[in-house]
C-alpha cells in the first residue's frame, strides 16, 4: 500500500476513535439525564427515602451529601495548603523532600475502598467514633489530601519568580511573602483545583460505606442543635450519602421504584458535578480578575 | 535613639507559627501512610499467624467457602478476576485514548484540544456509583441480550472500567505528546514522511515510556475500583471460564463481605488480607510508575 493511502486510513482511524469517545461522553450524559431528570422534582429532592412503598425520595442523602462535602473542605483545605505551600516553597531537594513526595503519591492512589477500611478500623473503631458524618469526613481528608497539596503546590509553582523576588527586595519576611504576595496570585488555581476536588469528593461511596455508615435516622429539619441526635447538623450521627445511597438501592432495593430512584439520584450527582465543573472554570476567571489587574486569565 | 539589642519583631513570631504549621501538615501526611500501611498491615497478616491458612493457601488455593463446616479461605479466584478485569479494561482502553490523545496533539490541535479536553474532564468527574448504575442499566442487558451469558460478569466489569480509565490514560499521553519537541517531527516531515509515519515511526517511540506510564496509573485505577466493579461482575466466586461468566475481584468481595462479617473472625480476617494485597499492588502500581519516569527522564 501507499504511504499516502495508510495515512489517509490512519487518520481517519484516529478521528473515528476520538469522536466515538466524545460520543460515549454524550450517551452517557444524555442517558442519565433524560432517564433521571422525568424523576427528579422539588418532592424528590426534600422527602425521605422510602424501604418498600413507591414514592420515596433522596432529602436526608442530598443533605448528608453536601454536609459532609463542607465538613471535609473545612478540615481539608487548610492542612493540604500548609503541605503544599511547604512542598513548593520551604522544601529543599534532598531525601526528606523526595520521600514526602512519594507519600503523596502513594496516599493518591490508595484504592478509595482500602481508605475507607483504614478509616473504618483507626476512625469507626479505635477512636469509637462509629458511623458518624465526622468520620466519613476524616476519611474523605485522608482520600483527598494527597491532591490538595498537589494542587496548592502547583499553583504556587506556577507563580513568576520575580514576584518572590521583588518581595525579598522589599525586605519582606518569608512568611509574608508566602502569605500577601504569592498566595494572592496562585489563588485563583487552588480555587479551581478545589472545586474540581469537591466532585470528587461529592461522588464519593467506597470509602463512605463503612464509615460514615449505610443508614440515615430520622431527621428532624426543624431542630438545629447540633448535639441532639435527630438534629441534622449533628457530626456525630450515621449519615448515607447520595452516592452509598445509588449503591445501596441497586444491590438492595426494595422499593418497586429502585430504578427510578437511582436513575433520578444518579442525575442529581451528575448534575452537581457539572456544576461544579462549571463553577470552576467561572471562580478562577473572576477571583482572577479581582486580585490582580489584568483582565484575562494566561 | 534606639537600644540596637535583637528584639523578636512581630514578623518572626509570624514566619515562626507558619512554619511550625507547616511542618505539623507534612507530619500529619506522614503519621497518615504509617498508621494506614501499620493497620491494614496488622490485620492483614492475622490471617496467617496462628491458623491453619498458610500464604500460599490464601494465594493460589482456589476454593473459598468462608463459612462451610471446614471452612477454606482460597483467594485465587478473586486475585485472578482482579487481574483480569484490569488487563482487559486496558487493553480496551489504551488504542481509543491513544487516538484521542493523537487526535488533540497532532490531528487537530486547534479545536481537537478544545472538544476533547472538557469531555476527558467530564468523564473523569462522573462519580464510580454512575458508572456502576449505567452499566447494570446499559450495558448489562446489551451484553445479555446480543451475546450467551446472563450479562453480568467479566466482561461487562472490563467495559465499565475500560470507560473509567480512558481519561486518565488520555490526559497522561497527552501531556507526553504535546511536551515532545516540535523539532523531532519536523525533522520526519522534512524526510518526506507522512503524517502516519511520524506518529508511529518518531512520536510513540519516543513518548512510549510516558504513554505506558498513563495505561498503569490506568490500571491502578481499574484495579482499586470497588462499587462500579462489583455492581455488574455479579459477584460468584470462582474463576470464570469465559468473559461473559459471573466473577468477583478483590474490591467487590471486601465490599459485599466487610458489612456482614463480624470483626475478629477467620472470615473478616481474610478480607483484611486481601485489603493488604489491594495495598501491595498499590505499591507495585507506583514503583512501576517511577521505574518508567525515570526511563523517560533519558
Amino acid at each position: 500500500m501507499k504511504p499516502r493511502t495508510v495515512d489517509k486510513i490512519a487518520t481517519s482511524v484516529i478521528v473515528f476513535f476520538a469522536l466515538f469517545i466524545v460520543a460515549i461522553l454524550v450517551g452517557l450524559l444524555g442517558y442519565i439525564l433524560f432517564r433521571g431528570l422525568s424523576h427528579v422534582s422539588w418532592d424528590f429532592l426534600t422527602s425521605a427515602p422510602q424501604k418498600i412503598r413507591a414514592g420515596g425520595g433522596v432529602g436526608p442523602q442530598l443533605f448528608n451529601s453536601i454536609f459532609l462535602l463542607v465538613l471535609t473542605l473545612i478540615i481539608t483545605v487548610p492542612l493540604g495548603l500548609g503541605a503544599g505551600i511547604f512542598m513548593a516553597e520551604y522544601a529543599r531537594p534532598g531525601k526528606l523532600t523526595g520521600f514526602i513526595r512519594l507519600i503523596v503519591e502513594v496516599l493518591s492512589s490508595f484504592p478509595s475502598i482500602v481508605v475507607g477500611l483504614f478509616g473504618l478500623l483507626l476512625i469507626v473503631n479505635y477512636f469509637n467514633l462509629g458511623f458518624s458524618l465526622i468520620s466519613g469526613a476524616l476519611a474523605l481528608t485522608v482520600f483527598n489530601l494527597p491532591l490538595m497539596v498537589r494542587i496548592t503546590e502547583q499553583a504556587f509553582r506556577s507563580v513568576p519568580n520575580q514576584q518572590k523576588e521583588a518581595g525579598f527586595a522589599l525586605g519582606l519576611s518569608k512568611w509574608k511573602i508566602v502569605t500577601s504576595v504569592l498566595l494572592p496570585v496562585a489563588l485563583p488555581t487552588i480555587i479551581t483545583g478545589t472545586i474540581l476536588s469537591a466532585g470528587r469528593v461529592f461522588g464519593e461511596a467506597a470509602a463512605l460505606m463503612f464509615t460514615a455508615g449505610m443508614s440515615s435516622p430520622r431527621l428532624d429539619f426543624t431542630n438545629w442543635n447540633p448535639l441532639s441526635p435527630s438534629s441534622p447538623l449533628n457530626p456525630f450521627r450515621p449519615a448515607e450519602t447520595l452516592a452509598v445511597h445509588i449503591w445501596k438501592i441497586n444491590s438492595e432495593g426494595l422499593a418497586p421504584d429502585a430504578a427510578q430512584i437511582a436513575a433520578g439520584a444518579s442525575a442529581v450527582l451528575v448534575l452537581t458535578v457539572l456544576i461544579f465543573n462549571l463553577a470552576a472554570r467561572y471562580f478562577g476567571r473572576l477571583i482572577y480578575r479581582k486580585l490582580t489587574a489584568s483582565k484575562s486569565m494566561d | 535613639m534606639k537600644p540596637k539589642k535583637a528584639r523578636i519583631e512581630k514578623h518572626h513570631i509570624e514566619d515562626f507559627i507558619g512554619r511550625t504549621y507547616m511542618s505539623f501538615c507534612v507530619a500529619l501526611l506522614i503519621i497518615i501512610i504509617v498508621s494506614m500501611v501499620y493497620f491494614v498491615a496488622s490485620k492483614g497478616i492475622s490471617t496467617f499467624i496462628g491458623g491453619d491458612v498458610t500464604v500460599s493457601d490464601f494465594l493460589f488455593g482456589t476454593k473459598w467457602s468462608p463459612e462451610g463446616d471446614t471452612p477454606s479461605f482460597g483467594a485465587f479466584p478473586f486475585i485472578a478476576g482482579s487481574f483480569l478485569v484490569t488487563l482487559l479494561a486496558a487493553l480496551i482502553a489504551s488504542p481509543l485514548s491513544l487516538c484521542a490523545a493523537l487526535f488533540m496533539t497532532e490531528i487537530v490541535p486547534g479545536w481537537g484540544k478544545k472538544l476533547l479536553q472538557p469531555v476527558i474532564e467530564l468523564l473523569a468527574g462522573i462519580p464510580s456509583v454512575v458508572y456502576g448504575f449505567i452499566g447494570l442499566s446499559v450495558i448489562v442487558p446489551f451484553l445479555r441480550n446480543t451475546l450467551p451469558g446472563q450479562g453480568i460478569g467479566v466482561a461487562a466489569g472490563a467495559l465499565v472500567l475500560a470507560v473509567m480509565i480512558l481519561p486518565t490514560i488520555t490526559s497522561v499521553a497527552a501531556d507526553a505528546l504535546a511536551s515532545l519537541p516540535q523539532n523531532l517531527k519536523e525533522s520526519s516531515f522534512a524526510l518526506g514522511a507522512t503524517r502516519w509515519q511520524t506518529i508511529s515511526r518518531v512520536i510513540i517511540p519516543t513518548t512510549f515510556p510516558a504513554i505506558m506510564t498513563g495505561i498503569v496509573l490506568g490500571m491502578a485505577r481499574a484495579f482499586g475500583e470497588a462499587l462500579a466493579v462489583q455492581m455488574v461482575i455479579g459477584n460468584a466466586p470462582f474463576i470464570p471460564r469465559s468473559l461473559f461468566e459471573s466473577a468477583s475481584t478483590l474490591t467487590s468481595v471486601i465490599t459485599l463481605g466487610m458489612g456482614n462479617t463480624t470483626m475478629g473472625s477467620a472470615h473478616n480476617n481474610a478480607l483484611w488480607s486481601m485489603a493488604l494485597v489491594l495495598m501491595l499492588m498499590t505499591f507495585v502500581f507506583v514503583f512501576l510508575v517511577r521505574l518508567l519516569e525515570r526511563r523517560n527522564k533519558i
